[in-house]
């Protein structure tokens, strides 16, 4: 199987403090990758690096074959390339329906000429985009909020709208950093569901998560960090039977 | 009695094209522009001087636009890194730095002297009268124009992508957007409608010093803005000629005070002003039409 990502030898410090000493790992393409590790590990920092907000200091990270170390968030959108984050955020005075529609790709409408003077090109877009952006609110069941501005929402609805806007951006690949942190269990049953079904459409989910069954249950290939490197990569299993990250975990040698 | 109507029917349009400029760059993209009467100014003294050479109007007019774009342009590529109150800062300071320059750069704008005798197009056809009411009207008409292209370009694919900016430019960015194109374009096109003000003021009123464009005109151009619904090109339109409906209206209101001379009717017409625009934003904080979330379309067959 040929690798979505690779991260090769990241190191990034912060003010001296190394936060990344040389990651390296492969996210298979089509899988659930899980990210784990203590807290410290250096998780986010990584996320951070390979969704483009942060420079890393050394190292290559390779997407989908290319090379893409230190692009611009929006290039790596264009690319297929996106991500969650752990506190849901929105546009607050944007409504849900707006914000499936900005993450549509390729609009023509986006140019300044073609906005003022309504191409035919970007009409035709616009409907497009319009016509998924109701197909994924009815699969989220968001339909009826669809005019609401975000910030009415409830976190629960917000982590459902940060992953239909996402799949508006037609990803090859997602980041999700904790999706289920703050969710209740209902819901978070209800996004296991969802994620499951968007990587049976072949989207590749690298999720940071620090829910243990979750990850068992989604992940078929796991990824353990801690004090800024890979320390195992495997199954599930593979990975929590390995001394070394029992004692990342509980300090001891189980 | 009439002259002095149109005279306020021009400058009412001429702020509303500053208070549509100023709410594209800062109620469509977030980026708050205190240079404001810089950028008038700019376009002012770049059509005299190019019309003064002797271009024709419509020239002077496409040379004031270009004027204001590329000084956008630049002070964006300086402040990329900046935003809010910072941005402010800088804008503020190259407001008055045009200022500065017109006034000290004697050779070419003639200081506080001003430039007089700036080319009133059709003035001798016209007549005084004929040009002041086709002053009023063309004005009008090109007010209503810019308005009817920017609401379009609001509720377009751009102003959504420019919406996020403002919302936030980092997450803009993870959705897609090219968040400094969108920037530069915003910039640009508010400089340039700010500049294309300055020029029409500059022909309707041929005469302009760097009186003309103290901070105090970025100043009501906010008010108007404000207190009209920022982030709504309507609003800002309204509330520009309703800020110079205010303004002409309070000359009348402070001469029936008894009792006060005419520095302190100076002094409580700018109170006044203050006044207003606590009472607009403790009663209406998003302005008197605020801006809109255009709904979804109905779901689909």
């Amino acid at each position: 199987m040929s690798a979505a990502l690779e991260v090769h030898g990241i190191t990034r410090s912060f003010f001296g403090v190394a936060a990344l000493r040389g990651v390296r790992f492969a996210v298979p393409e089509g899988s659930i990758t899980g990210l784990i590790g203590p807290n410290g590990a250096g998780k986010s920092t990584l996320l951070n690096v390979v969704s483009g907000l942060l420079r890393p200091d050394g190292g290559t990270v390779r997407f989908l074959g290319d090379e893409v170390t230190g692009f611009a968030p929006h290039r790596l959108a264009a690319r297929g390339l996106t991500r969650t984050f752990q506190v849901a955020r929105g546009f607050p005075r944007m409504s849900v329906f707006q914000h499936f529609m900005l993450y549509g790709p390729r609009q023509p409408g986006e140019g300044l000429l073609q906005g003022l003077f309504r191409g035919a090109a970007a009409r035709r877009r616009e409907e497009e985009l319009a016509e998924r952006a109701l197909g994924i609110a009815r699969r989220l069941r968001l339909a009826p909020l669809l005019d609401a501005p975000v910030t009415a929402l409830s976190g629960g609805q917000k982590k459902l709208v940060e992953i239909g806007r996402t799949l508006m951006a037609e990803p090859r690949m997602i980041l999700l950093d904790e999706p289920m942190a703050g969710v209740n269990p209902s819901l978070g049953a209800e996004i296991a569901a969802h994620l499951q079904s968007l990587n049976a459409e072949g989207i590749t989910l690298c999720l940071v998560e620090h829910d243990m069954p979750l990850i068992r249950q989604l992940c078929g290939h796991v990824v353990v960090m801690a004090e800024g490197r890979t320390l195992v990569t495997g199954s599930f299993d593979e990975v929590v039977a390995h001394p070394e990250v029992q004692e990342a975990y509980l300090g001891h040698r189980a | 009695m009439l002259s002095y109507l149109l005279f306020s029917v021009t400058i009412g349009g001429i702020y509303a094209l500053l208070a549509l400029a100023l709410n594209l760059a800062w109620g469509g993209a977030g980026l708050v522009n205190l240079g404001l009467a810089g950028f008038f100014g700019i376009g002012a003294y770049a059509t005299a001087l190019a019309t003064g050479a002797g271009l024709p109007v419509a020239l002077g007019l496409g040379i004031a636009m270009l004027a204001g774009v590329l000084a956008g342009l630049a002070i964006t590529g300086a402040t990329l890194r900046l935003r809010d109150d910072y941005l402010a800062i800088v804008t503020l300071g190259f407001g008055e730095i045009v200022r500065l320059v017109a006034l000290n750069e004697r050779w070419l704008t003639n200081g506080a002297d001003g430039l007089s005798g700036i080319v009133a197009p059709f003035k001798a056809q016209l007549g005084v009268q004929g040009f002041n009411q086709g002053s009023a009207l063309a004005v009008t008409a090109l007010v209503l124009l810019v308005w009817w292209l920017l609401r379009r370009l609001d509720a377009s694919p751009f102003g959504r992508a420019l919406r996020a900016v403002r919302e936030d430019q980092e997450l803009a960015a993870f959705a897609g957007k090219p968040v400094l194109r969108l920037k530069f374009q915003a910039f640009a096109l508010s400089a340039a409608l700010a500049g294309l003000a300055g020029a029409l003021y500059a022909h309707t009123q041929s005469y302009i010093s760097p009186d003309h464009f103290q901070p105090l005109i970025t100043i009501y151009i906010f008010l108007a803005v404000t207190a009209g619904g920022l982030g709504r090109p309507l609003g800002a339109l309204l509330g520009a000629y309703a800020v110079v409906i205010f303004l002409e209206g309070t000359r009348f209101l402070a001469a029936l005070v008894p009792g006060i001379e005419p520095v302190q009717v100076a002094a409580l017409r700018e109170a006044l002003v203050g006044l207003s625009l606590l009472l607009v934003l403790h009663f209406r904080p998003r302005g008197l039409l605020p801006e809109r979330i255009p709904p979804a379309p109905k779901a689909l067959p």
